[in-house]
């Protein structure tokens, strides 16, 4: 460990009595049984059915669309095209606490005039069944004229190039100066240069986006629905002119979400739907819409040129990255930002020079994907540390360790790492834990690949994040929570109920979480960029801490002993070692209670509050704090073939504090496996901005046949700003493996793919190449 | 209309009479029965999400015409259990953190109930194979495969009850 140190805070109680252990979650049951519901398996009476139409074309002009046929067949409530909603825009911003967002980018919320890419909505058809709909859709008449399409970031940044935003298709730019580049190339023994990569990718949730809209009695437009971000109510509001608290979205439990539920789905089909008929409206995206109706994971191309002494110490960075940002822009200048700012990876770059750009196209847009461009700053930066130990003729690992960024470094941007930094002991417990390395075995070669990391947890410091949360104690000394925050599947909600039984004495059964409903718990914000635990994780502490506090202050006036003597746990307030001083929770709020001592709080988190980076230098903070690791991968290589088996897949990750040790070694095994597919088999094919692979028999996920069992790696330095110490996994757990496993087949086979998926084709032509 | 046919299906030990029309499929009857526990996640059987149990064995029910199926008995994931008594299967994936966001387990759990009546004692292996129709996007496998072996031995030692 190269910094044992740790917040002292953090070690004032390490024997937790719910905090840290593998706990059941309060979700399961429902789920293994299939009485949970979901945002589809809700119906209303007179519930009408809803479809989208999309375009067949990537970039056209809309020269007519006629839907009278589609109107007047029976049963058919309503067709919505463009000329129903004129003036009306969508926001494609990310949708902050504050209130603010961009004004200049948002989207037709249906084609108008001008088709952007496949799959853009052309109009919305709400009928008594789904039959219908789906016959209405077919009805609808409509010509397009073929224009003509961009769909390669470098080209549609050419003088000439057809414009698919702004005046010249560059949606965002960022920079990052620190120190002398020239003087740091000029002290360098060893220049390395390649270029990497990546593809665009789909978040393949299983359950694809769906939605029910109603408006009440109350002039009130509800939407329960599935969904990462149920603050996107404003945005709704917005583009269909009506006041913030005319909308509501209630948010189910995510059928998995992983970045593709962050932006608006269903929600503004379903809510004008649901005005126009004044009747309920369900919108089920099919599989097929699910794939054309959300924005994909970037593909990135980015140069590396690095300076190493001969000794291995990097002198010197550069680093020149492109992006499709697709037709709209969404996230597409933050995932860009992340991808800079990653640039280096864990390590200390004292000189460093990136310029990064994301150019529109006609392809499909892009925006958040779990990792958010800086799971594909990983795939280039550990894929060059391999590059450059091969040229430097050192140990993989030890030029990594060489390198590795400590506690009080300044990252990329300038500011300083503040918490642990365990790359090291984590790259090396993965490494160890392959154990024995499996033999070859004739033209099967086997290899191994190491990648480690640095991933932000929490979200850019000056988008001034806030979280808010609801703890209290009812009469029979039960727990209820109450959170706006979504659970997308990782157990964001049993999460907080652990915090909030360990600060009042409780057991998570004892525990009642009400989550995700704009109305009716507090807003939270956003499940994403990994900041669920950061977040709500500390709303809920600081709540539950102001309810611990004033019972503490009662109790020792009771026992008139002094507060810090006192405890809470297993459904009693006590004073360690003292039977007298010792009472079960029901019959001490009963006192509170007839005295009126608040037994419930309203807390806000606040993250870490800034100013933007500097435009020029990008210099500044940039993140409240980062989550570091490593993944090691063993995989077999058919050297006739390319076919790639992985044997063994190894995370390790300093993750500060686990609260549930069974949920994060869940997601260091998830993301072992949706790593792995990102690094070997899937990839969104997109010709000439056509989709081509819209299904799951075309999209190649891994499955079952693919894995296998994967190994977690938890390591706790209790440095996190999280509740009890704690960092971010839910991202960082998959920022590693598709490096790690390139790395393993580059090993294998001793020559490097450059461009992910690595297909077996392409392993095939690499060692062909290579032979010549 | 002429195309529809009045069949009766035995969902889960209760016997249902439904008109049906001869293109709907097993899913669409189920969950427009409000069998909500059998999941929609791709209607071609890519992703086992909707898979049911007819006649003890797994199907995808996207794929299967109800009207193939008159009289005959079909088991969703609610159906597993007795009362408030968890299968062995819901009961370990409940507890071993083989859930995650949950939506495929429905269709995984089904899927394990019919190789464990195959082959109660399966090696990794034999899981591998027998639950490769069934996509998860969330877990990697390794705690359902945990729980599966972990149900196979309660069930062995006469742990399911009936």
């Amino acid at each position: 460990m190269n910094d044992p140190t740790t917040e002292p805070a953090a070690q004032a109680n390490l024997q937790y009595r719910q905090v840290g252990k593998p706990l059941t979650r309060t979700d399961a049951r429902g789920k293994s049984t299939g009485e949970l519901r979901y945002a589809g398996d809700h119906v209303m009476p007179g519930m009408l059915h809803a479809k989208v139409l999309r375009s067949p074309l990537a970039s056209a002009r809309l020269k007519r669309l006629d839907a009278t046929k589609a109107r007047n067949l029976p049963g058919v409530a309503a067709v919505l095209t463009a000329a129903e909603l004129p003036g009306r825009l969508a926001p494609t911003d990310l949708p902050g606490q504050t209130g603010r967002k961009r004004t200049d980018t948002d989207q037709q919320i249906l084609v108008k005039e001008t088709v952007r890419y496949h799959g853009e909505p052309l109009a919305l058809v709400a009928a008594e069944t789904v039959a219908i709909a789906e016959k209405a859709i077919a009805l609808i008449e409509f010509e397009l004229e073929e224009l003509p399409v961009v769909s390669d970031p470098f080209e549609a940044m050419k003088p000439g190039a057809p414009v698919v935003q702004g005046s010249n298709n560059v949606v965002a730019e960022h920079k990052i100066r620190k120190g002398d580049v020239e003087k740091g190339f000029a002290e360098a023994a060893t220049i390395v240069e390649n270029i990497y990569q990546t593809q665009f990718i789909e978040h393949a949730f299983l359950e694809p986006e769906v939605g029910l809209a109603w408006v009440d009695e109350f002039e009130v437009t509800n939407i329960r629905m599935s969904t990462q971000v149920i603050e996107h109510f404003r945005y709704v509001a917005d583009a269909l002119d009506l006041p913030h608290n005319k909308v509501r979205v209630i948010g189910s439990l995510v059928g998995g979400g992983f970045g593709g539920k962050e932006d608006v789905t269903v929600e503004i089909y379903l809510a004008l739907l649901a005005r126009h008929t004044m009747r309920p409206v369900r919108l089920a995206y099919t599989r097929e819409d699910s794939f054309f109706g959300h924005g994909k994971r970037h593909p990135f191309h980015i140069k590396h040129r690095t300076g190493f002494t001969k000794d291995g110490k990097i002198t010197a960075l550069e680093v020149s990255i492109t992006t499709d940002a697709g037709a709209y822009v969404f996230l597409s200048p933050y995932v860009l930002l992340y991808n800079a700012v990653a640039a280096p990876g864990p390590y200390r770059v004292d000189n460093l020079k990136i310029d990064a750009v994301a150019a529109a196209t006609n392809n499909m847009f892009t925006s958040a994907f779990r990792g958010f461009g800086s799971a594909q700053a990983c795939v280039a930066y550990e894929a060059q540390m391999d590059e450059a130990a091969k040229i430097l003729g050192l140990d993989r690992l030890e030029l990594r360790r060489r390198n590795f960024i400590a506690t009080g470094d300044t990252m990329s941007t300038g500011f300083p790492i503040e918490s642990a930094t365990w790359t090291e002991d984590c790259m090396d417990q993965a490494w160890t834990a392959l154990g024995e390395k499996t033999p070859d075995h004739g033209a099967i070669k086997v290899g191994r690949g190491v990648a480690a990391y640095q991933q932000s947890y929490g979200r850019m410091t000056w988008v001034h994040d806030t979280s808010e949360a609801w703890v209290g104690m009812e009469m029979d000394g039960t727990v209820v929570v109450r959170s706006g925050i979504t659970d997308i599947g990782a157990g964001q909600t049993s999460a907080l109920g652990q915090i909030a039984a360990e600060l009042l004495g409780v057991g998570l059964d004892n525990v009642t979480i009400y989550n995700s409903d704009s109305a009716t718990t507090p807003l939270a914000g956003t499940t994403t960029a990994t900041r669920g635990l950061l977040m709500s994780g500390n709303s809920v502490r600081l709540a539950a801490e102001a309810v611990r506090a004033r019972f503490v202050e009662r109790a020792a006036k009771e026992w008139k002993v002094p507060p810090e003597t006192i405890d809470l746990g297993e459904r009693r307030i006590f004073v360690a070692d003292q039977p007298d001083y010792s009472m079960d929770l029901k019959d001490f709020v009963a006192i509170c209670a007839s005295e009126g001592i608040l037994r419930s709080e309203l807390a806000m988190y606040r993250a870490p509050f800034t100013e933007p980076i500097d435009r020029e230098t990008g210099q500044g903070r940039v993140f409240p704090d980062f989550t570091f690791g490593a993944q090691a991968v063993e995989v077999a290589v058919d050297t006739g073939t390319g076919e790639v088996e992985v044997l063994k897949s190894v995370g390790a990750h300093d993750i500060g504090q686990a609260i549930n040790p069974a949920a994060v070694a869940g997601q260091i095994e998830g993301s072992s496996h949706m790593g792995q597919g990102y690094a070997l088999s899937e990839e969104l094919v997109y010709e000439n901005g056509q989709l081509m692979s819209p299904s799951f028999s075309e999209y190649l996920m891994p499955t079952s046949m693919d894995v296998p069992r994967y190994q977690a790696i938890i390591l706790e330095s209790r440095s996190g700003m999280g509740p009890f110490g704690a960092k971010g996994i839910g991202e960082p757990a998959l920022t590693p493996v598709a490096p790690a496993v390139a790395n393993a087949v580059a090993d294998a086979v001793g020559v490097r793919v450059f461009d992910l998926p690595i297909t077996p084709e392409k392993i095939v032509k690499a060692l062909r190449c290579k032979k010549l | 209309m002429a195309n529809e046919k009045s069949i009766t299906l035995e969902i889960n030990g209760r016997r249902r009479e439904t008109t049906i029309t001869a293109n709907q499929t097993l899913l669409e009857v189920l969950r427009g029965l409000e069998y909500f526990d059998v999941k929609s996640g791709c209607e071609k059987g890519d992703c086992g999400a909707c898979a049911v149990l007819v006649d003890g064995i797994a199907v995808d029910s996207c794929l299967t015409f109800a009207a193939t199926l008159d009289d005959r008995s079909i088991t969703t994931v609610s159906g597993l259990g007795k009362g408030e008594q968890l299968h062995p299967l819901q009961k370990a994936f409940t507890e071993m953190g083989s859930i995650q966001c949950g939506y495929c387990t429905p269709g995984l759990i089904i899927a394990a109930k019919s190789i464990l009546d195959e082959n109660p004692d399966p090696t990794d292996d034999d899981l591998r194979l027998g639950l490769s129709g069934n996509l998860c996007r969330c877990t990697g496998y390794t705690r359902v495969f945990d729980a599966i072996q972990s149900a196979a031995k309660v069930m062995r030692d006469g742990g399911e009850q009936g």
